[in-house]
């Protein structure tokens, strides 16, 4: 199965965050009550109700000064950490389509518990309703997507940051891109492209966007956390390998 | 835009200064990633790092309203490192021109200046002429009076120590936005200028721009594909509105608005049509008569033209009909009435609380708009007492512009048209049939009641509907203008009723009309601006000019002064960008402006700009009212006693009031920080309709002011806490921002910290979004415009 992929070129994200309100106008997502806290960013996190978050960062790269925007969405996963962690509790509470390959939430969530769910996911997207306890992340837009439109964050981006299509062709225009930029930006990556099926191309070194761009192995603060967790006695956490 | 938005792909530098298009015009950005990626360098000067910085190759900090140091610095170095295009300053602009023995300047004040009027008598300020009346010139740019000396005497004060001096920016950084800039001076490259509101919004905004437009045609950028000087507008259809005669001093297509003292229309045609004794220039103004004719018979078909002139309002001559006048007349009780329609002042214009003070003294006001605002709702607001309030306001809900059809007119002067989307909500209605409606009852009342000047109401054009609703096609094919009498011309007659079928066509005698000659073309045989062909030659692919896609004004243009595109012979300075060319009889790719050959003709060629009588680029612009050259002022809100250039502090002839609403505060203890105001992508102007929309609001919930981190450290600050942001006028809170994307200047040896704050809260909704930021800026403007000085004014800020 090769299914489609997403390709997040940040070297071409201007935070305008047309992807975050296109993902809640096409979902019908509520808005959250926010407060202005000191940053841009908001609502401050993903939640049931955003799943798709443009996070700010202001740090320094080098000892330069740099402004980071990291467009955090679920990666799709070829083999779903998430899935396969609940699986032998609710089977198919978490169902991969078979097309597409989009790693997709169902009512059935509700029976499973967050604490599970959550922590073996590398990029730390899973969240829960509060009063319905259903899972919510992105979904790819699957019903756009089966009727041969684009994932509504794709759609509304105007400056060519979020791709879509065939997974082939957009790991190609990925290396393309990155080759491109390489001798200009000799540390930017695709991180984790065999694995998921929404590949970002970072300029930095990952940790400067956000804790968790990168899977586990290269992500320390994740692991950690992972392993406070199982030291509490929860259920351990699977490692992806 | 004397572009277009998708030709800022086409430069090969790109200088966003006054403007943060990444956030404000997300869109823009798709074209400067694409330059970008084609080895284009983008360039960001503002005061703060913003979301355009991230994407800037080069971002350059100025102290918010010093940019006329910034830009005279950059018209230095290019003239004392020689990297003009010279064969472009020579041939396409006045630089060879001889000014008169009487114009001077001296310490910050051109010659004529009157310091009780604060204005200026601009007679000195003129060209020796042949006794042709031709305009004498020296084409090796020597003579010392000539523009071209007298432009390098007056900018040679701005070197690159004083200009850092006083705008804070580091002179390595300054030196690298000049190098890099000026480097699109060689033929083959052209750079283009962005710029929105932080370039206008000042005292000296105007001139901003003027500093702009002499870089630009110093570096012979203009004309060109990837060049020009481009306003990024902040209306989707702001320039539809100016183009429609929105401004008090302009009726439609930039017809100036006829004073009392030109009491007919021959007086009008005499004193307001240029004459150029140089057969060589076009002098495209000339045309004028016909135009206002065209205009006069759209409203009055059936009056003869003396008539319908007398009909049009006059000005009173020398008085000033701007925002900040009215305001301030309606603050002094000058007013019963008020039409405040798609619009909300009391959040929108500067000086707030004198606005809303204002307001309090109408009789009525009606209130055109989709919520409702702080201007409807201005007698319930803060600090109001709606008992001792005697205004009595109406609110009329009217639609958004998706549920009805019309036309929209973006900065690239593409008219594009729309269809209706949805259905109008409710009651609301288009402004269309509003003032469709409106205009029979006011009709029908002076039928019954009799009124003054009777004959201007009863006589107008209104067949603008069709079955009691307005009809965008109907106001469309009168816009574009036909033919009301028989008229041949050339070897083609026109009946009564046929579309006038361009400009060029339109006639003085009463026998066209077009209510705005720049539209001709625009409705023809068919509307023009629901075009959708991407049909191009591959000329025109060169430079994706996309001449089928809607309607460009003038006549379907893309790029205009298009002349100075290509070499006296016709041929493209930049081939691989070619935007038209001489194809030995005639011209292929953009229209060109005029149907002319190229100037090597000596006979029938004609010079490039032809909008201005002589037909060249103005170095030297004897129209403005602060002078013929760009000077450095001061915000008249500032924090320094003097500036490097001259002794005069501020613009002395900047529009200015007297009352108890109009303190000012410059090296003012109280008010020790630099502030400007902006806007952020998740809203819209004053934040009426996306206050309203919760996504929106979610993004940015609540007003804030952005602080360094060093003034933070100064006063303790915590980020999201709330502050107090206060200036001379006016206070509000603000939740705390704390970043590293705004850094203290050092401003004539002293430490001058900045702050910034977004204008789209109101308090009327939510109710813990915070208030306008218009509550803390002064009603002052530019002397030219009148737009108010909201880019660069002082505050404090401290703890709540």
């Amino acid at each position: 199965m090769s299914g489609k992929s997403f390709f997040i070129d940040l070297s071409r994200c201007t935070a305008c965050r047309g992807c975050q309100v296109a993902c809640k106008q096409w979902k019908q997502k509520p808005a959250e009550k926010t407060a202005n806290t000191g940053s841009h960013q908001n609502p401050p996190d993903l939640s049931a109700a955003t799943l798709k978050l443009v996070r700010f960062k202001e740090t320094a790269v080098g000892g330069d000064f740099k402004w980071l925007f990291f467009p955090d969405q679920c990666r799709h996963c070829l083999d779903s950490p998430c899935k396969l962690a609940s699986d032998p509790v609710i089977q198919d509470a978490i169902v991969q389509d078979p097309d597409t390959g989009a790693v997709v939430f169902t009512e059935k969530t509700k029976g499973l518990d967050i604490n599970l769910v959550r922590p073996v996911c590398p990029y730390d997207i899973p969240r829960v309703d509060p009063v319905t306890k259903i899972m919510y992340k992105c979904d790819m837009c699957l019903d756009r997507v089966r009727s041969g439109m684009l994932p509504a964050c794709v759609k509304t981006c105007p400056t060519g940051a979020m791709n879509f299509g065939d997974r082939q062709d957009v790991l190609a225009m990925a290396a393309k891109r990155l080759g491109a930029l390489a001798p200009r930006y000799p540390q930017a990556a695709l991180i984790d492209a065999r694995d998921v099926r929404a590949v970002y191309l970072t300029l930095y070194p990952v940790r400067q966007y956000h804790a968790f761009v990168q899977a586990a192995e290269a992500a320390p603060g994740n692991f950690s956390r992972r392993s406070a967790l199982a030291l509490l006695g929860g259920n351990a956490p699977r490692t992806r390998t | 835009m004397t572009n277009h938005w998708i030709d800022i792909k086409n430069a090969d530098a790109i200088l966003i200064m006054g403007s943060n298009p990444a956030e404000n015009h997300p869109i823009s950005f798709k074209w400067v990633l694409r330059a970008k990626d084609a080895g284009g360098v983008v360039i960001h000067v503002d005061p703060r790092f913003t979301r355009t910085s991230t994407q800037a190759d080069i971002y350059a900090p100025l102290r918010s309203g010093s940019d006329l140091g910034f830009l005279g610095g950059m018209i230095r170095y290019i003239l004392a490192n020689n990297l003009y295009f010279k064969d472009y300053v020579v041939n396409y602009t006045n630089a060879s021109f001889i000014v008169g023995d009487k114009y001077a300047f001296s310490d910050g004040l051109f010659s004529g200046f009157n310091e009780d009027k604060r204005a200026y008598d601009k007679s000195s300020w003129s060209f020796v002429k042949d006794g042709r009346g031709v305009v004498k010139k020296d084409p090796s740019l020597t003579d010392p009076r000539c523009v071209f000396q007298l432009m390098r005497a007056h900018y040679d004060r701005y070197d690159v120590k004083k200009v850092s001096e006083i705008c804070g920016t580091p002179e390595a950084d300054l030196l690298k936005v000049f190098q890099s800039f000026a480097g699109t001076g060689t033929p083959e490259k052209s750079g283009t200028i962005l710029y929105a509101m932080g370039q206008t919004q000042h005292t000296v905004g105007v001139q901003n721009i003027r500093a702009m437009t002499l870089v630009q045609m110093l570096l012979g950028n203009i004309g060109v594909a990837g060049g020009g000087i481009n306003a990024l507008r902040g209306e989707s259809n702001v320039q539809g509105s100016t183009d429609q005669g929105l401004l008090f001093n302009s009726l439609p297509g930039y017809l100036p608005a006829p004073p009392a003292s030109m009491p007919d229309l021959k007086t009008y045609n005499d004193k307001t049509t240029p004459v150029s004794k140089d057969p060589r220039s076009a002098n495209w103004w000339s045309n004028r008569p016909k135009y206002i004719a065209s205009l006069l018979k759209a409203m009055y078909p059936g009056q003869e033209l003396e008539e319908a002139y007398a009909y049009l309002p006059k000005l009173d001559d020398g008085k000033d009909y701007s925002w900040l006048s009215l305001f301030d007349v309606m603050h002094n009780g000058g007013f019963k009435g008020f039409f405040a329609w798609g619009q909300n002042p009391a959040a929108s214009g500067a000086n707030a609380n004198k606005t809303r003070e204002a307001l309090a003294k109408l009789d009525w006001m009606v209130n055109v708009n989709l919520f409702e605002n702080e201007t409807g709702s201005f007698w319930k607001g803060p600090g109001m007492d709606p008992a001792k309030i005697k205004t009595e306001v109406f609110f009329l809900p009217c639609c958004v512009s998706i549920e009805k059809e019309g036309s929209v007119s973006n900065s690239g002067r593409w008219m594009q048209w729309r269809y209706a989307g949805p259905k109008p909500m409710g009651q609301s209605k288009p402004d269309g049939d509003i003032i469709y409606e409106l205009f029979l009852k006011i009709r029908a009342l002076y039928a019954k009641e009799g009124g003054a000047f009777e004959g201007p109401i009863k006589n107008l054009n209104w067949d603008v509907a069709s079955g009691n609703a307005y009809d965008p096609h109907k106001a469309a094919r009168l816009i574009n203008g036909f033919f009301l009498k028989e008229k041949t011309i050339g070897d083609k007659t026109y009946k009564p009723g046929d579309p006038a079928p361009a400009f060029a066509l339109l006639q003085a005698d009463g026998s066209t009309c077009s209510g705005n000659w720049i539209y001709c073309q625009s409705y023809t045989d068919k509307n023009m601006a629901a075009r959708r062909d991407r049909t191009q030659t591959p000329m025109q692919e060169k430079i994706g000019l996309y001449p089928s896609w809607s309607w460009a004004w003038p006549v379907n243009r893309r790029i205009i002064y298009n002349r100075a595109s290509v070499d006296p012979s016709g041929k493209p300075y930049q081939p691989d960008k070619p935007v038209i060319e001489w194809a030995g009889d005639k011209w292929t790719g953009d229209i060109p402006d005029g149907p002319w050959p190229p100037m090597a003709d000596v006979e029938k060629g004609r010079y490039p700009f032809i909008m201005n009588a002589e037909g060249f680029g103005q170095f030297f612009g004897p129209g403005r009212n602060d002078g013929p050259f760009p000077e450095y002022y001061e915000p008249l809100e500032c924090p320094v006693a003097q500036h490097p250039f001259s002794k005069r502090l501020h613009n002395p002839t900047a529009l200015v009031f007297k009352g108890p609403r109009e303190e000012r505060a410059v090296c003012d203890p109280r008010f020790p920080f630099v502030c400007s105001t902006y806007r952020v992508t998740e809203h819209w102007q004053t934040g009426v309709m996306t206050r309203y929309t919760p996504w929106l609001l979610e993004a940015e919930p609540q007003m804030f002011v952005e602080v360094s981190t060093e003034l933070a450290r100064l006063r303790g600050f915590k980020p999201g806490e709330k502050l107090i942001v206060e200036s001379a006028r006016g206070k509000l809170w603000a939740a705390c921002i704390i970043t590293e994307r705004i850094k203290p200047f050092t401003v004539m040896g002293q430490t001058v910290h900045q702050v910034g704050i977004p204008w789209h809260f109101g308090w009327v909704y939510p109710k813990d979004g915070g208030d306008s930021a218009n509550l803390l800026t002064s009603s002052v403007g530019d002397p030219n415009t009148g737009i108010p000085e909201t880019k660069a004014f002082m505050v404090n800020v401290r703890k709540a």
